[in-house]
């Protein structure tokens, strides 16, 4: 469970994030909408301590992130963010060998290398394990992040907005992913999502932000109304019954 | 495609025969450079005196300081996440030249190891300089970096210039500074070896700037502390260059080209690299020695006018070819 309480970070006088108080239930897929700008990166950000918030307090699985020590919290809670290009030239067995080093430190033991090869084998990578991250597809690429975060084998795991660059294809396929890494490694994921639809569709609950507010928290069935998403993305928004469950239709 | 049982390494093999064999080669350009020379240590009577005095030494500093420069390179270029930093594009060897000036200036007795010391405290006051102007670089992986610490060098060095001319010490601050091992002599060099002490270090924990080089989010993600692993990682360049600088002198491009070659052919896992790096980097030093030592015998051409230009020509290609991937 993830427990935001109170919490606020201001940036200047006209942005600022909060008060947020919020509780995000163990296990399943949580998705954070909104529109541009609602604070959904950030407030991950700081649920995963890469930033620091100026009041309040936020607790994953019952530790305080501001103040248990960063080493533990790498067991506890794992982040990916969006931007993640770097020059260090991996092989993807390498890159999620990495996940590992909250755990082993870079002495990689045979346990670990079996947790490695359980990520890969998740996110079918098996083929690409040796290649080089530059030589990969974005959406490739993008599935070896995951599978670094998966094999750090923590139960709470924070993406920010991992569909990013993908096509359709590589978005499904990384979506169902996820899902099943929510229920056969019962992992809780948070995951910032700009398609509504996919959220709808995926998402165990969504979590709805607005100008640094929590605007809404529930069940895609209860969120995927059409006066609840018109308010939240202050566009007209209309749900109607798709084969798959609501659709929302905004253009 | 094997069927075993075991999980595949993630890791690559630290020994290897490839290893071995790049091994053998260094050590025959070792020999090569015992035994190159104008003094003939076989036929004088002081021969063998001579060999001890300044050949073992000579090979020694080739290997303690090209190892030495091209781990720092290295490691600079993983903290940066740029693939064009090293302590001669950063600004870290002319501010290393300044503290050796400002000693120079203030306190011209002082021992050779109190020198160090104030190049080393200045190479590292720079290198954080440099790296704190990196921070508000939004483009790590541009050519920014680079133009930036050139140019920060530049500064540095014109500084030193000036400082040096109204001083009257503008000689011997370009002997100092030129890198050459032509006077490195028994009883004068040992003080290299500390940078032996760095190599170990950094072999410690380089995982540490493995992950580091994954950039600043994913190093807190798996519950590193960045600051400190910047912080190890600068003291640890300051001390290697601050150390080179004094005893050798500039070693131009050299932190450059050896990472960025070995990086090309075996990826970049840090610790089964280093090896390949120190190999690397001590084979080119000691092959530029030897061709400043042969080209115009009996007299000697810096190792730094040489790997300069072998440097640049790396430089320039790896620019081409970073262009061309786009």
């Amino acid at each position: 469970m993830i427990t935001l309480n109170d919490v606020q970070k201001k940036y200047s006088s006209e942005v600022s994030i909060g008060p947020v108080t919020l509780q995000i239930p163990t296990g399943g897929i949580t998705a954070l909408v909104g529109p541009n700008g609602a604070g959904k990166s950030t407030m991950l950000t700081m649920v995963g301590r890469l930033l620091g918030i100026d009041s309040g307090s936020i607790e994953v699985a019952g530790y305080d992130v501001s103040k248990t020590n960063s080493k533990d919290l790498a067991k506890i809670v794992s982040i990916l963010r969006q931007e993640n290009h770097f020059v260090t030239r991996l092989t993807v067995r390498q890159l999620v060998g990495f996940g590992r080093y909250p755990h082993s430190k870079g002495r990689l033991t045979m346990a670990d290398e079996e947790i490695i090869s359980r990520s890969i084998d998740f996110l079918d990578l098996s083929e690409l394990e040796g290649r080089y991250l530059d030589e990969l597809s974005g959406g490739q690429r993008q599935r070896a992040y995951v599978a670094m975060v998966l094999a750090q084998d923590t139960d709470t795991v924070l993406l920010d907005e991992p569909l990013n660059n993908l096509d359709m294809k590589h978005s499904v396929i990384m979506m169902r992913h996820l899902k099943r890494a929510a229920a056969e490694l019962n992992r809780t994921i948070v995951i910032v999502l700009h398609d509504i639809n996919f959220a709808g569709h995926y998402a165990d609950y969504i979590c709805a932000m607005k100008q640094g507010k929590v605007v809404e928290f529930g069940t895609p069935e209860r969120i995927m109304d059409d006066e609840i998403l018109t308010n939240v993305f202050e566009t007209p928004v209309r749900v109607i019954a798709g084969p798959e469950g609501p659709l929302a239709v905004y253009y | 495609m094997t069927t075993t049982l075991s999980t595949p390494r993630t890791k690559g093999r630290l020994l290897s025969w490839q290893l071995l064999l790049g091994i053998i080669g260094v050590l025959i350009l070792l020999a090569f450079s015992l035994f190159t020379g104008v003094y003939d240590v076989f036929g004088a009577q002081d021969g063998a005196e001579m060999f001890a005095i300044t050949r073992i030494p000579r090979t020694i500093a080739l290997v303690l300081a090209g190892a030495a420069m091209a781990m720092s390179g290295l490691v600079m270029q993983l903290l940066t996440q740029n693939r064009f930093v090293e302590p001669t594009t950063t600004g870290t060897t002319e501010w290393a030249g300044l503290g050796l000036l400002v000693m120079l200036v203030l306190f011209p007795q002082a021992s050779i190891l109190s020198k160090m010391a104030v190049a080393i405290v200045f190479a590292f006051a720079g290198t954080m300089l440099f790296f704190l102007f990196l921070r508000r670089v939004s483009l790590k992986a541009s050519l920014t970096v680079p133009i930036v610490g050139i140019m920060l060098g530049s500064v540095v060095g014109a500084f030193s210039t000036f400082l040096a001319l109204t001083t009257d010490k503008l000689q011997s601050l370009g002997i100092w500074l030129a890198g050459s091992f032509t006077s490195v002599i028994r009883g004068q060099y040992e003080v290299l070896w500390i940078v032996a002490a760095v190599a170990v270090a950094i072999f410690i924990v380089a995982d540490r700037f493995t992950v580091a080089g994954l950039g600043e989010e994913i190093a807190t993600n798996v519950g590193l502390n960045y600051r400190n692993v910047m912080l190890l990682g600068t003291a640890l360049i300051a001390v290697a260059t601050g150390v080179v600088t004094v005893v050798i002198g500039n070693l131009p491009f050299l932190g450059l080209i050896v990472p960025n070659l070995v990086s090309m052919v075996r990826g970049d896992d840090l610790r089964s690299n280093l090896p390949w790096v120190c190999l690397l980097g001590i084979a080119i030093t000691t092959v530029c020695d030897l061709v400043g030592r042969t080209i115009i015998m009996p007299f000697e051409i810096p190792v730094s006018l040489i790997l300069g230009v072998v440097g640049a020509v790396v430089f320039i290609i790896m620019l081409l070819r970073q262009r061309k991937r786009g």
